[in-house]
């Protein structure tokens, strides 16, 4: 079976991110990037699920030529190959997904994975406007019923069941966990707690070091790169002042009463 | 035209407070763009819920009860919507952010050929919004380039619609196989509570890493419960197991904005300030007094939370 996973290079969430004083992006000067934590999620779904039976995981990245650091991190957690897609300029969700449609036309995968959302933009849309694009089923939000601490995530046992052409999803909505059946080629787009990725091995760094990664241009997929969606202007939202620390339960009690006014 | 096209959500016949939020930012939106509000609302129940927000001067409410709506399902949502659009020329289509209409709206929009903001935060133009990015640390200011556009809304920013005229009620036929979808409904397994619903709830109290396990958590159950109030966690909390993954208050999680928050054993990590801090009243107690939390803190109590907590709840019960 062949996966095919997207992995975007974003800036590392634990860094709060700077805003050029013009407000026209954000200062890249000095920023770390890592693999989106949701896409590190599906690249590890897709080693356990290809470690299970048999087959090739597949990555593809659209982004700056330097993203190659976070191609060359998923190869090291032991994906087969990548196609790198260069673009200095981010791409938006309308963008990505043509010109993922475009690689999937040509490389055919049973399942694509990939994160629910990027912490950069925070769109959220890659995913489902991917699997209209091709014309299958989608399953977003997969996820498990039982916790990153249990047996079942220590055995490394993948999430999602694929049997036939189908694949059982598990995933997180609103009030509940629901459980969907979607036929194959599909979407899958994962969610916080399908697993726990695993750290590349030293031995998996030197092995990724000699894996194909195969440069494309955005232009040679879609025929405008123009982000749909047009940023305008970047801002600091307004900051929540800290308020007072309170001696003790009675004071705190009596604050809330009397001051707040909201018991 | 450029009408606006508003997705309603509903549960026992009622609309979500959520969706109220929605049709607020369709109100300001058909105001910018200066077309008429359409409202979608589909499902067993949405006659009945439909009846509900008949009130917020809307053209026509399109109502969709058919078989392949029982049970939700991306491809019959997608399929509503796409209609609904079509049948009144809306070139603004929106919903309150939620994991339905995250599932379904960008597929619209793909279909639509589209543009889509994400959890708008407010309307600047009937083509310009302002939404949350890197999150929540930076907020963008975004045009929607094509001829229709998408949005899903944060329902914490809007508030209830204006009373205004009476929308008349239209079945829309959207006639779809079931028997032709990709994805088909197993189970869903509901997690029911007593409890004040998160996202909307007037107070809020929840725990993190600090309450230790699920024997802890019950202090914050009590907590809540004598405050009337609903349940959150913080992301190690759904992590670790300890309460269902649906209570995590966070970017990746729920957003909410209650009147009263309280937060304990929660450290504050920037990931959970983006889904709380839009509270009205902040309160933390923690053991650690460096803990972010406190930054945006109107109280902050340095305590054990396994004496503070029983303390208030004491106190609380005294009235």
């Amino acid at each position: 079976m062949k996966f095919l996973v997207t992995v975007k290079s974003v800036e590392d969430p634990e860094m709060k991110v700077k805003i050029k004083p013009d407000g026209s992006g954000i200062d890249t000067a000095q920023v770390k990037y890592v693999i989106n934590p949701f896409d590190e999620i599906a690249v590890e779904e897709a080693l356990r699920l290809r470690d299970a039976s048999s087959g090739e995981v597949v990555i593809a990245t659209i982004g700056r030529k330097d993203a190659q650091q976070q191609i060359r991190t998923a190869l090291a957690m032991g994906a087969d190959r990548a196609i790198h897609v260069i673009s200095e300029e981010p791409a938006d969700p309308t963008v990505v997904s043509l010109a993922l449609a475009k690689i999937i036309g040509t490389e055919k995968p049973d399942v694509v994975l990939m994160g629910k959302q990027a912490i950069d933009d925070d769109q959220g849309q890659t995913g489902a406007m991917l699997a209209e694009r091709l014309g299958w089923g989608q399953a977003s939000f997969a996820s498990k019923e039982v916790s990153l601490e249990s047996d079942e995530e220590k055995a490394k046992k993948p999430g999602i069941k694929i049997a036939g052409n189908r694949a059982e999803v598990i995933r997180e909505v609103d009030g509940g966990i629901e459980t969907i059946s979607v036929a194959l080629p599909a979407v899958i787009t994962t969610d916080l707690r399908l697993n726990t990725p695993r750290y590349a091995s030293l031995p998996g760094i030197m092995k990724a070091k000699k894996k194909e990664v195969k440069e494309l241009k955005l232009a040679e997929l879609v025929t405008s790169t123009t982000p749909r969606v047009k940023l305008l202007k970047l801002e600091a939202p307004t900051q929540r002042k800290a308020g007072i620390k309170v001696a003790d339960v009675p004071a705190l009690d009596d604050k809330l009463k009397h001051e707040a006014k909201v018991i | 035209m450029s009408n606006v096209l508003i997705f309603v959500e509903h549960a026992e016949a009622a609309p979500k407070k959520a969706s109220l939020a929605a049709i607020s930012f369709g109100q300001q939106a058909a105001a910018h763009s200066g077309g008429k509000l359409h409202l979608l609302v589909v499902g067993p129940g949405a006659a009945a819920a439909a009846e509900k927000v008949k009130g917020f001067g809307a053209e026509t409410i399109h109502l969709v009860d058919e078989p392949a709506f029982v049970s939700y399902s991306t491809e019959a949502m997608t399929a509503a919507a796409v209609a609904a659009a079509k049948a009144c020329g809306a070139t603004i289509i929106g919903a309150a952010s939620s994991s339905t209409s995250k599932d379904f709206l960008p597929r619209v929009a793909a279909r639509l050929d589209a543009a889509m903001a994400s959890d708008v935060l407010a309307v600047v133009s009937a083509t310009t919004f302002k939404r949350p990015m890197w999150a929540g640390n930076v907020i963008a200011t975004v045009e929607l380039t094509t001829p229709v556009k998408v949005c899903t809304v944060r329902s914490t920013e809007f508030g209830p619609p204006v009373a205004a005229g009476t929308a008349a009620l239209s079945t829309l036929k959207v006639g779809l196989d079931p028997q032709s979808f990709k994805a088909k409904f197993v189970a869903l397994k509901a997690l029911k509570s007593e409890r004040p619903e998160l996202t909307s709830a007037a107070r809020v109290v929840t725990g993190g890493r600090g309450v230790k396990g699920p024997e802890g958590f019950k202090l914050i159950e009590e907590l809540a419960d004598a405050l009337k109030a609903a349940v959150g966690a913080s992301r190690a909390a759904c992590d670790a197991g300890w309460v269902p993954n649906d209570l995590q208050v966070g970017q990746t999680g729920k957003i909410i904005a209650p009147d009263l928050y309280i937060g304990a054993g929660i450290s504050g990590a920037i990931q959970h300030l983006a889904g709380m801090k839009g509270s009205k009243v902040i309160v933390a107690i923690n053991k650690d007094p460096e803990a972010p939390i406190f930054q945006v803190a109107d109280y902050g109590l340095v305590a054990d939370l396994f004496k503070a907590v029983p303390e208030l709840i004491a106190a609380l019960k005294k009235g």
